[in-house]
């Protein structure tokens, strides 16, 4: 089904103009029934499994169950993320749990400053890009024009 | 019609996709754009935070050349590049991303990517040319960073979930897009100076191995429906590399990684009766000339000689994961501590390489009870797909950069502007461009970034806004919305709307083409192999379908979107059985076999395979291009 919805704990992103995971999957897939105000995968079998429903939901509604057609049931992979790190604890067919935490960014959300403290020099006939060629690490940018 | 709201967007710049070169693009274009007073406009199908081909994340950086440290040479990739493509390649091109990827790359690690580093505070490398990063989260940092180039500067804006259809021409000049919002009725017209084309590659063309609920789990994402080939087509730009597909041999069913594997765990793959084909065939690399010869061995032929062990009934192949971790960790058996902390951190590694890019992967491990230290998993050759990074090189036939050009490469690689498709104002980046493989992420976004650059150089020197007809307009809008029309106006004559002999809905027409390129156009059931006449007959079947096409029809605007996802999917089909057919040989029999030409033919075919539609003729029209070298071979 790849991505399917917790009944109890979806609580449509009531507060929101539209659900999260509605602004996030890259296919276009989940959507909101209006009527229950439970978000639903339309279409299970055009799911990646990308998991960033999953990642994104604030109620942490959104879960995966493998795809059907060749995954044993039983197993269930579910991450926490945060700022800085996802934690993610995978459930084994057989029971076993193993759990593993792997940073995520080094800056702080919405701190991606865009030329990264390089400056450019140059115009636009130019081989350097912005930020070049401070961000190459060289003095100069490779040409076979001198 | 369906009663849609026409929204007309007048812009310089038109970015269109959201992805890593479509990100690249808009961090470089905002600031060009300030300094000469343009506006650069960027539509994304999607959320610009997790869209494109890294919308999941990725474990590897896969494109790092290492200039600053003296460990490779510009020359050093194009060689790599060139000999693993069979030697077609556009140097130029590959050059151009080579001097400016480590500049993407160090921005990223400035932008907040975490990169694995040595305890000298280096890079830790997957391979000679790939590095190893904590992923997750690299598509949100480098959105971020587009996002705020654009936004902070004043000169952007964004729009999201509009799917661009198509474009819009004033006679010879690109002008524009047109598209829709996927959550509102609302036609968009897109006016622009210039129009950056970096919407992806193309899955789904062929069929897939899992055809039930595991049918969205190709390896490159779903959402990658071929909307650049199809805008670079429909503009009537060149397009080159068409036959170039790319073919993943992958973790088996949830196409899993396997870099990491074969070049930092150093595993084997075997078959069923423990022998490695990559020894026992290594007999086969001397049919294919001198690229059998060169190292690393091509991908296409290391497909290759794993898929002669499947046809040969040796199957299945398994990747030795437990035999790679344990001799890793071998080296520390006599420190029973170490050891225990060694293998440790080679578990959470392996974990870490799915759960980074391909979570499906860890999924199906966990629920077959796999845990790699003590058992191997199966890998297989996936479905074609079409890319212009990897190993494939699918494409638009895009301009080099001037100052990268020799005397011998200039009249035929260079038109003015870097990356500029042969069709004036439009440009093409990432997957939209071709023969310039191996680019991957980091490459990607230094294409675009080198793309949008040129493209306004381009705007400065042609500052007129295209024009564009609105006769022309109100057709475009008709045929972008008759599946709408066409699903209201048929609907109730049958008791379930799925079944109605009036129209086709948009999955059945992608079930259709993916069954026609899969059995003639050397897709799997076809074990990747095709002739002259299976490809005659894929060529009927498509013109038919192309005909139906104009009775697909959608219930609401996501079946809109795909209906004009499967007609751009529909034309990278076209465009590849036919430039399949017109090289006669067989060039990367890992990628497909034509069982008629069953041999390398250096003599004729070392040249580039381009190809190009003339809409107002409706005419396709393929030929050779020559392959120049910027670098004298090694």
């Amino acid at each position: 089904m790849p991505s399917y919805v917790n009944v109890e704990k979806c609580d449509g992103c009531k507060a929101l103009d539209k659900t999260a995971c509605q602004h996030i999957c890259p296919n276009d897939l989940m959507v909101l029934d209006r009527e229950k105000m439970k978000a639903y995968n339309r279409d299970v079998a055009m799911c990646w499994e990308c998991y960033n429903c999953v990642k994104i939901c604030p109620t942490q509604a959104v879960e995966i169950r493998g795809y059907a057609d060749f995954v044993p049931m039983g197993a269930a992979v579910t991450p926490m993320r945060s700022t800085d790190s996802i934690m993610w604890t995978v459930k084994f067919r057989n029971g076993t749990l193993k759990r593993f935490k792997f940073p995520i960014r080094t800056t702080p959300e919405g701190g991606a400053v865009p030329d990264g403290g390089f400056s450019t020099a140059g115009d636009l006939n130019s081989p350097n890009l912005f930020t070049e060629p401070g961000s190459t690490g060289m003095s100069e940018v490779f040409t076979l024009k001198r | 019609m369906a009663n849609f709201e026409k929204v007309v967007v007048e812009t310089d710049l038109l970015i269109l996709g959201g992805g890593m070169a479509a990100c690249g693009a808009a961090v470089e274009a905002a600031y060009w754009a300030k300094q000469n007073g343009l506006k650069v406009t960027l539509v994304d199908k999607a959320a610009v935070d997790r869209s494109g081909a890294v919308a999941m994340g990725l474990s590897a950086i896969n494109q790092y050349v290492g200039l600053k440290d003296g460990h490779n040479s510009i020359k050093d990739y194009v060689d790599y590049v060139r000999n693993d493509l069979m030697g077609i390649t556009r140097e130029d091109l590959v050059a151009n991303i080579a001097r400016h990827v480590d500049s993407s790359v160090h921005l990223f690690e400035k932008w907040g990517l975490p990169i694995w580093k040595d305890e000298q505070g280096g890079y830790v490398h997957e391979g000679r040319w790939q590095l190893m990063i904590n992923g997750e989260s690299y598509k949100v940092v480098v959105a971020e960073a587009a996002k705020n180039a654009l936004l902070q500067s004043g000169v952007g804006e964004i729009f999201e979930r509009i799917f661009i259809v198509g474009p819009l021409m004033d006679g010879d000049r690109c002008a524009g897009a047109v598209g829709f919002s996927v959550r509102e009725d609302k036609f968009y017209i897109f006016k622009a100076k210039a129009t950056v084309a970096a919407m992806g590659g193309a899955v789904h063309v062929f069929k897939p191995r899992s055809a039930g609920e595991g049918l969205g789990r190709a390896w490159y994402p779903p959402w990658n429906s071929g909307s650049s080939a199809y805008f670079t087509i429909a503009a009537g730009a060149e397009m080159t590399c068409q036959e170039v597909r790319f073919i993943p041999v992958r973790f088996k069913d949830a196409y899993g990684p396997v870099g990491a594997w074969f070049l930092l765990f150093k595993s084997r793959a075997t078959n069923a009766t423990g022998g490695n084909y990559m020894v026992e065939r290594v007999g086969e690399l001397e049919k294919w000339g001198p690229y059998g010869r060169v190292k690393p061995i091509p991908a296409n032929l290391r497909n290759y000689l794993g898929m002669l062990d499947i046809l040969e009934g040796k199957g299945p192949i398994y990747m030795r994961t437990e035999e790679a971790i344990q001799k890793i960790a071998d080296t520390y058996k006599d420190d029973p501590k170490e050891y225990k902390k060694k293998m440790k951190e080679l578990e959470s590694e392996a974990w870490e390489d799915f759960l980074d890019m391909t979570i499906s992967q860890a999924i199906l491990w966990a629920a077959s009870n796999v845990q790699p230290e003590e058992r191997s998993s199966e890998i297989a050759a996936a479905e074609p797909y079409f890319i212009g990074s990897h190993s494939g090189a699918s494409g638009a036939w895009v301009s080099g950069p001037e100052d990268l050009q020799t005397d011998d490469t200039r009249k035929d690689y260079f038109w003015g502007y870097a990356n500029m498709c042969t069709v004036k104002g439009l440009f093409a980046a990432g997957d939209a461009s071709g023969a310039s493989s191996h680019k991957f992420s980091s490459g990607s976004h230094a294409e675009g970034r080198i793309t949008a650059k040129a493209a306004i150089k381009f705007i400065v020197e042609n500052n007129t806004l295209p024009k564009v007809d609105d006769n022309e307009i109100g057709l475009k809008m008709a045929e972008v919305l008759k599946p709408l029309d066409t699903y209201e106006k048929h609907k109730n004559e049958t008791t379930d709307p799925e079944i109605n002999p009036n129209y086709i809905k948009p999955r059945m027409f992608m079930f259709r083409l993916q069954k026609i390129m899969d059995e003639y156009a050397a897709g799997i059931s076809a074990q990747f192999s095709t002739n002259e006449s299976q490809l005659n007959r894929a060529l009927e079947l498509l013109a038919m379908l192309r005909e139906d096409s104009d009775k697909l029809a959608a219930e609401n605007h996501h079946e809109l979107m795909r209906c004009w996802e499967n007609i751009h999917r529909m034309w990278q089909a076209e465009a590849h059985v036919r430039t399949v057919l017109f090289r006669q040989e067989t060039r990367w029999p890992g990628y497909y076999f034509r069982a008629d030409k069953p041999k390398l033919d250096e003599e004729k075919w070392h040249v580039f395979a381009n190809c190009k539609y003339d809409p107002k003729a409706a005419k396709w029209e393929v030929f050779s291009r020559p392959v120049r070298h910027v670098f004298p071979k090694a």
